[in-house]
Formats: C-alpha cells, structure tokens, sequence
C-alpha cells in the first residue's frame, strides 16, 4: 500500500513538472548571434540572412508556413481564394498597431505590395507584376487581382517576401534613405531599442502586440562576434544561447551539440529549402556535352562529401528538388549514386576526343563561403581528375564570384539556391532558359535551354490543381534530371544548437526568421 | 620663418600626396570585379536587369568613370566622402561610430608595444651576447612570427575559457547597469587581451629596432669621446646613445600611425571588437566603395600628418638636423 501510495505521489509530481515544463513561462533574455553585422534591420530594404534574422522579429508579414507549408495566419487572420485562383482576399488581425502607437490597417497592406516591395525587391516585384489590382475594401480587407492564376501567390506574403511597412512612415519618400530605418517600426513582437555598432543589437518585448500574451520573452540581444571559434566559445561559456547554421564550422556543431543541456536540430528550413549544386557552364565545351555533365554526376560520392565536408549535414540530390520541395518526385529521378566506372565509361562514350588521358582542363571557381566550400571544391577537383577533367581552381571573393557566375565567366562553380517553397517559385528559375545571365545567382546560369521544360514550368506555375501540378513536375524533373544542366551535390541541412530549457524555438518553415512571438525559456 | 615655408611646403606635398592616394585608391578598388550592384544582385539570388540599372543609378555607378572620380574627388575636398552604398548613410558618420573603439585598442596597444619595445631593446643591447639579449631576442621573433589570430585565439582560451580571468570577447559587458567607474574597470579589463595581442606584433618590431639602433650607436665615436671625457653611464646613455637612438624609432613610429585608424582586421574580429578595420573588411566584401575609401583616405592622412611630426621631432632629438633644410 505504501509502495503503491509513494508510486501515485511520484506519478503526480512527475505529471506536476512535465505540466509545468509544457507550459510556457514569460520573461527572459535570449542572447542570440548575427553574423556578418547586417548593414540595417530595416526588412523592406534589405533581405540579406542576418537582416532577415533580426528584422523578422520587429516585421511581419500576412502569412508564415507551417514546416509542410501550409499557410498560417499572421497579420491576416484568414483569407480566401476564389475557384478560378485569380482572387485573393485576405481579413486583417484586429487590434493591430505600429511599434509607434498608429493603428495598422488595409492601406499600410496596400501601400506595401503596390508601391514600397516592387521598388525595394525584385522577387516581390516579379510576382507582383501577375497582379492586376490591389485593393481595400474597408480598413481590415485587402483584395489582390490577379492576371492570370499563379499556384505560388501565397509564398510572397511571408514576413522576408511579403514585409508590411508601416506607410504612414514611408509614403512620398525615398525608401532607401529614410531616417526611420535607422528605427525601425514594424508590428512585430519585438520592438527595436538599441544597435551598439559592432557589439550588439538589442530588440525589447512589444508590450501591446496583437497577440495576447505573447510574446513570452523580455528581450533579445543580437550580439556581433566575427569570428566564428570565438563564437563557439561564446555558446560554450553561456555567452549566446543559439547558434544558426554557419555560424560555426559544421564540425563544431557536433562536439557543441554533445554539451549537456545543449540541443541540435536541422528544422526551420522548409521554406528555404536550400539546395547545393554544381553549376556546369553548358555554353562551354565539352560541358555542352549531357554525356560529360552525367559523368561528372556519376563520378560524386555524395555519401562521402556530405560526411568528410560538411560534417554529415546534409541529403544526396540527384534532381531540381529536395525532399522537403512541394512535388519532390524521387521515382523519376536518375539515380547518380556514386559509379566511377560508369562515369568513366561516359567520358569515353560522349565523343569527346582525349590528349594523354586528359578530355578537357577547366576553371573551377569554388563558392567563396568559407573553409568548407573550398573543401567542396577540393573534393569535387579530385573527382574530375578521375574521370579525366583537369582542372584550374579560380579563387575569388563574394562580388568577384557574383559577377562571374551570373554574367557566364566560368566554366564550373559551386553554388546554392534556396527553393522558396514551392516549385513555380525557386526551381523553375534555374532551367528557364528565359531567365539566363545578369537575373541573379539563382538564375539559369548554366545555359540550360530546353522548350519542353520551358512549357511545364509555365504550365505548372499557372496550374491550381495539385494532383496535375504533381504530375508536371514529375515529368519536369525527370527530364531535367536526365540532361544534367545542373550537377547537384545535396540538400543541404542547417544545424542550430541551442539550449534546451528554450522552447518552441523552432515551429514553422521559415524557422529562426519567425518572430519569436512563441519562444520561451524554462526558468 | 624658415620653419613656416618648410610647413607650407609639407602642406602642399601632403595634400599631393593625399590626391594621389585618392586617385589611386579609386582606380584600384573599381579594377576590382564585380560592383555594388552585383553584391545586391548576389544577396537577393534573383534579380532582373532592370534592378541592377536602377541601383546602378541610384549610385551613379551608371556615369562614365571619369565622371564619378571628378564628382568624388570634389566631394572629398570639401570632406564630404559622400554615402555608404550598404548602409545608406553617410560614411562619416559610420566611421566616426566606430573610431573611438578602434583609437582605444591601437592606441593601448601601440603604447604597450613603444615602452615595452624600447626597454627590451635597450635592455638586449646592455646585455649583448649574454643570456637576456638571447632571450628578448629569441622572444621578440617569435612574437614577430606568430599570426595574430591564432595568438588571440590561444589567449582567449588560456585567459578566459580555461582561467576565467578575462572576458573573451566584446568591448564591455552588455545588459547590466554600472556606474562610469565600473563602466570604465569593464572595458579596461575587455581590453586587456585584444590590445595585448595586438601589442605584441609592434613590441616585437620595436624591441628588435632598439636594439640595433642602439648597438649601431655604442660603437659611435662620440661615445667612445665621452667615456674618455669620463662622463658618467647613466649621462651617456641618456644624453648621447638613447637619444640618437631614437630617430628610427621615430620613423617607424610615425609610419604605422596610419594602423591606428586604419584598424587591426585580425584583431578585432577574434575579439569581436567593434572598430573600424572590421567595418573596412566587410565594405572591401561588398564593394561598398564610398566607405571603403573614406577609411583608405583617412588612415593615409593619418600617415601623412605623423610623417610631418616625425619631422619635427626629429630636429628636436637631433639638432643637427635642422627643419628648413
């Protein structure tokens, strides 16, 4: 009787604490680390990674994405799609005010999407041109016109794509040189307080934000540290509670996440969806040649690579799409497991004539990101020789590599492009042959042309129906993953570590570029 | 009057030299591939020609070269260095931002390095051929050898990870209230480890210039004249070895002067110090020309300015040289 008396206490107090684990508990500092120091946090201007990580928590947008990125409410608590898929009409939160006490409403929605976003950001600006009319009914109503159905319409309206800038601030000026960027006001959680350049962004809790009782915690210090072992050492003496993917070498990540009390999770990159990939200049011989690009496939050990270089973060790719893409389709896909004899066999077979074993000496220009990214490319030279491909490894800076890559000065580079979601967003612009030089690192910079392809990414990006757009982009990648414009490398996995007594850090697609409204520290 | 023309003349020289370096500079840094407008394009992954034009424009980037150096060269001669293309904010004021943090750490460390490196230096070449010049010679090319960050990175993980002495990185301790004296205790105890390590390289170059200076002087005749005179050690040392010593040092002084503003990279990112050769490396990775330049042009009037004190100290330490010649 005492055994069981004792067994039911337990059970009580047990039940007692994961109750009191599981309910979110307010106040608190989080010391997070943004890095390179953004140039503003003023989210309309500018969406570069550290000025979406913090300027995320002070804007937001109509929507967020669950991580299977169905949309959820955010400044828009519904909305509705007409059946022809060219109306949109999204219902306002109530309640809402700017950081600075104005109310939030319809206008600020219009004024950003008709005239703030397509001036400040091409990717807004390109969808926006398939919009015939925005309009605002009443003050909590905004109706987006269509031109023709576009079935990625609801990815721009996330709070990176899609930031609601308060017009009243904004309105009949220049956008760029504002001096309100320098405070910005958004509807966020948070509210910005203080940039101590060069040490440390400090964002406090927005008090009247829409949502009760959020967000849980007191504030947030963004703290600037260059260098990334003098980060892991910040994490490891308490200094900063998260670290984001690439803020420290993936090998750190496993020896921090082995800390007690430390947690390490690759979630949070639905909506990104990073993809590395080769890009292989088909304007160029012989990487004209789909023998030579498949062979160069083939010729990958990704299992390997993704082990020995990026610390095993990561998921071979052998099509345009990962498996986290909206219609990924992996039964369509070739399968370039790791086969040196087949890529040898290729090289002979694709025509191309050799000299002394050697088809072709090639520049390759690794992805100027830091140590791993040479080591990538490292990787990938030594697997080239193999096949018979030598070549010159071209070292370049961030700008240097921007230029040459999207105005076609390189015969192989290293790259990776996020695919946003959905596949008429981030994929089809990498095989568009229209979409080739000066249109972004992103773009088709390959020279990939192909009109069959041309017409499915069209067809798919103006089909609603999801059981035919599935269909579409199987046969889209089927093709695609037979020519090989691309080489890819892998899907690339993100690790963040954090602390465990942080909750719900992580929730949705857009992951650590969430306002942070949920988030919550076990005390 | 003699002194006034030499003045004037130096002006004139400086502000020569000081074009040069802006033409210079400007030349180099647009030779340079890629632009502002493709670091944009790079960070938004998808962009359309017609961006790049209207960014091209917005900075004038889009006007013949010639164009844009006339316009910059007569911004800068009125010290309008013009906007940062990154930041959209005048450069000035970013730079003014961060020069007090970047005046404390050179400044510190380079009056570490000065005294160290001449007591050292003086003290191996008293003691030449025996064990303490050996040893702060053997100590001084080591310092001199090390790369910077992996010193700072070692210092941090002995003084602060392992010891718990010192703070790792930052230039104060962020979220707490403290009066201006703990304030002041805070960031003298932050700025311990960086200017060390940074001291450490100029230490090493003065000590190993002291030494030479002052054995190449020992040998001179005029001391050797005043040990006959028998004129007392401590007044030969003072009056006629330290004090003609001293002008290499002087030069060399006046030369790394331009590192005082011009930052130290290495340094301030390992301890995440918030100075200008940081803001400087980030704007050289963005093309962010304007502020890139502002930092090129002051650091050289930096130089510049010390080079006409160093002249004028020289006439001082030695009054055979005299200003006007």
């Amino acid at each position: 009787m005492k055994r069981l008396l004792s067994a039911a206490i337990l059970s009580v107090a047990t039940a007692i604490a994961a109750q009191a684990q599981d309910d979110p508990q307010t106040g608190g500092t989080l010391n997070l680390v943004v890095q390179p120091e953004p140039p503003t946090v003023m989210l309309g201007i500018n969406r570069l990674g550290p000025v979406s990580y913090v300027g995320s928590k002070i804007y937001e947008g109509l929507v967020t994405f669950a991580p299977d990125m169905t949309p959820l409410p955010k400044l828009a608590k519904s909305w509705d799609i007409s059946d022809d898929g060219l109306t949109y009409t999204f219902h306002l939160q109530e309640g809402v005010k700017w950081h600075d006490g104005e109310p939030f409403t319809s206008a600020d929605v219009v004024y950003s999407f008709g005239e703030y976003l397509p001036e400040a950001f091409s990717r807004t600006r390109g969808v926006m041109d398939r919009v015939e009319e925005i309009s605002a009914p009443d003050d909590r109503t905004v109706v987006f016109k269509l031109k023709e159905p576009y079935a990625a319409f609801m990815i721009i309206f996330d709070s990176t794509g899609g930031t609601i800038v308060p017009k009243h601030i904004y309105e009949g000026t220049d956008i760029f040189k504002n001096p309100a960027n320098e405070t910005p006001i958004g509807t966020g959680p948070f509210k910005f307080d203080e940039w101590s350049k060069g040490r440390y962004i400090h964002l406090v809790r927005n008090d009247e934000y829409w949502q009760d009782g959020r967000p849980y915690l007191d504030e947030l210090y963004f703290h600037i540290i260059p260098d990334a072992n003098s980060r892991a050492i910040a994490f490891e003496q308490g200094q900063v509670d998260v670290l984001r993917g690439g803020d420290v070498e993936n090998i750190e990540v496993n020896r921090l996440g082995d800390m007690e009390g430390v947690d390490v999770t690759t979630d949070g990159w639905e909506f990104y969806d990073p993809l590395a990939i080769i890009n292989v200049n088909t304007r160029h011989e012989p990487l004209d040649n789909p023998k030579v690009r498949q062979a160069i496939s083939y010729a990958l050990d990704r299992e390997f690579m993704i082990d020995a270089v990026f610390g095993g973060f990561g998921k071979p790719a052998y099509g345009p799409m990962t498996e986290r893409t909206p219609y990924y389709d992996p039964e369509v896909l070739t399968d370039y497991s790791f086969d040196m004899e087949k890529a040898k066999a290729l090289m002979e077979e694709s025509g191309v004539e050799a000299e002394g074993g050697v088809y072709a000496t090639l520049d390759l220009m690794p992805l100027p990101y830091g140590e791993t990214w040479q080591r990538h490319g490292e990787y990938i030279r030594q697997q080239l020789k193999e096949i018979g491909i030598e070549t010159n490894v071209v070292s370049v800076d961030v700008a240097g590599w921007v230029e040459r890559t999207t105005t076609g000065k390189f015969d192989i580079t290293t790259n990776f492009t996020y695919l946003l979601g959905d596949p008429a967003m981030g994929v089809g612009q990498t095989y568009r042959s229209n979409n080739q030089l000066n249109r972004g690192t992103a773009a088709n910079v390959d020279g990939y042309e192909n009109p069959k392809v041309d017409d499915l990414f069209a067809e798919g990006a103006r089909t609603l129906d999801p059981g035919k757009r599935q269909e579409i982009y199987s046969e889209a990648q089927k093709i695609i993953s037979a020519d090989a414009p691309v080489i890819w490398s892998h899907q690339m996995e993100y690790p963040t570590v954090y602390r465990s007594k942080i909750h719900d850090l992580i929730t949705t697609a857009p992951g650590l570029n969430e306002g942070f409204a949920d988030v919550w520290i076990e005390q | 009057m003699a002194q006034v023309r030499f003045l004037l003349i130096r002006l004139v020289k400086a502000i020569m030299v000081l074009l040069a370096v802006t033409v210079l500079s400007f030349g180099l840094i647009r030779a340079a591939p890629g632009d502002p407008a493709t670091v944009m394009a790079g960070e938004q992954g998808a962009v359309d020609p017609e961006f790049l034009e209207r960014v091209r424009e917005r900075y004038g980037l889009d006007r013949p070269i010639h164009e844009q150096l006339f316009t910059y060269v007569a911004g800068v001669a009125m010290l309008d260095f013009g906007d940062s293309y990154q930041h959209n904010r005048p450069v000035m004021e970013l730079i003014a931002e961060r020069l007090p943090a970047t005046l404390l750490l050179t400044l510190t460390a380079f009056a570490l390095a000065l005294i160290g490196g001449l007591l050292m230096g003086v003290t191996a070449a008293r003691h030449v051929g025996k064990w303490p010049d050996a040893l702060i010679t053997v100590a001084a090319l080591l310092f001199f050898a090390l790369p910077l960050f992996w010193v700072g990175l070692m210092a941090i993980l002995l003084f602060s990870v392992q010891l718990g002495w010192l703070p790792a990185f930052g230039m104060s301790t962020i979220g707490v209230n403290m009066s201006p004296i703990e304030r002041a205790l805070d960031v003298a105890k932050h700025l311990i480890l960086p200017a060390s390590t940074l001291g450490l390289l100029y230490l090493a170059t003065y000590t190993r210039m002291t030494r030479a200076s002052v054995l190449e002087v020992m040998d001179l005749e005029f001391v050797r004249t005043a040990r006959a005179k028998g004129l007392g050690e401590r007044r030969i040392w003072r009056r006629h070895i330290l004090k003609n010593a001293l002008l290499p040092i002087i030069t060399l002084a006046s030369l790394q002067a331009g590192h005082l503003v011009g930052g130290a990279v290495l340094t301030e990112t390992v301890f995440s110090w918030p100075g200008i050769g940081r803001l400087a490396f980030d704007a050289l990775l963005q093309r962010d020309y304007n502020l890139l330049l502002a930092t090129f042009i002051i650091a050289s009037a930096f130089v510049v300015f010390f080079n006409l004190v160093a002249d004028l100290i020289y006439s001082l330490a030695d009054p055979r040289i005299e200003v006007a010649s």
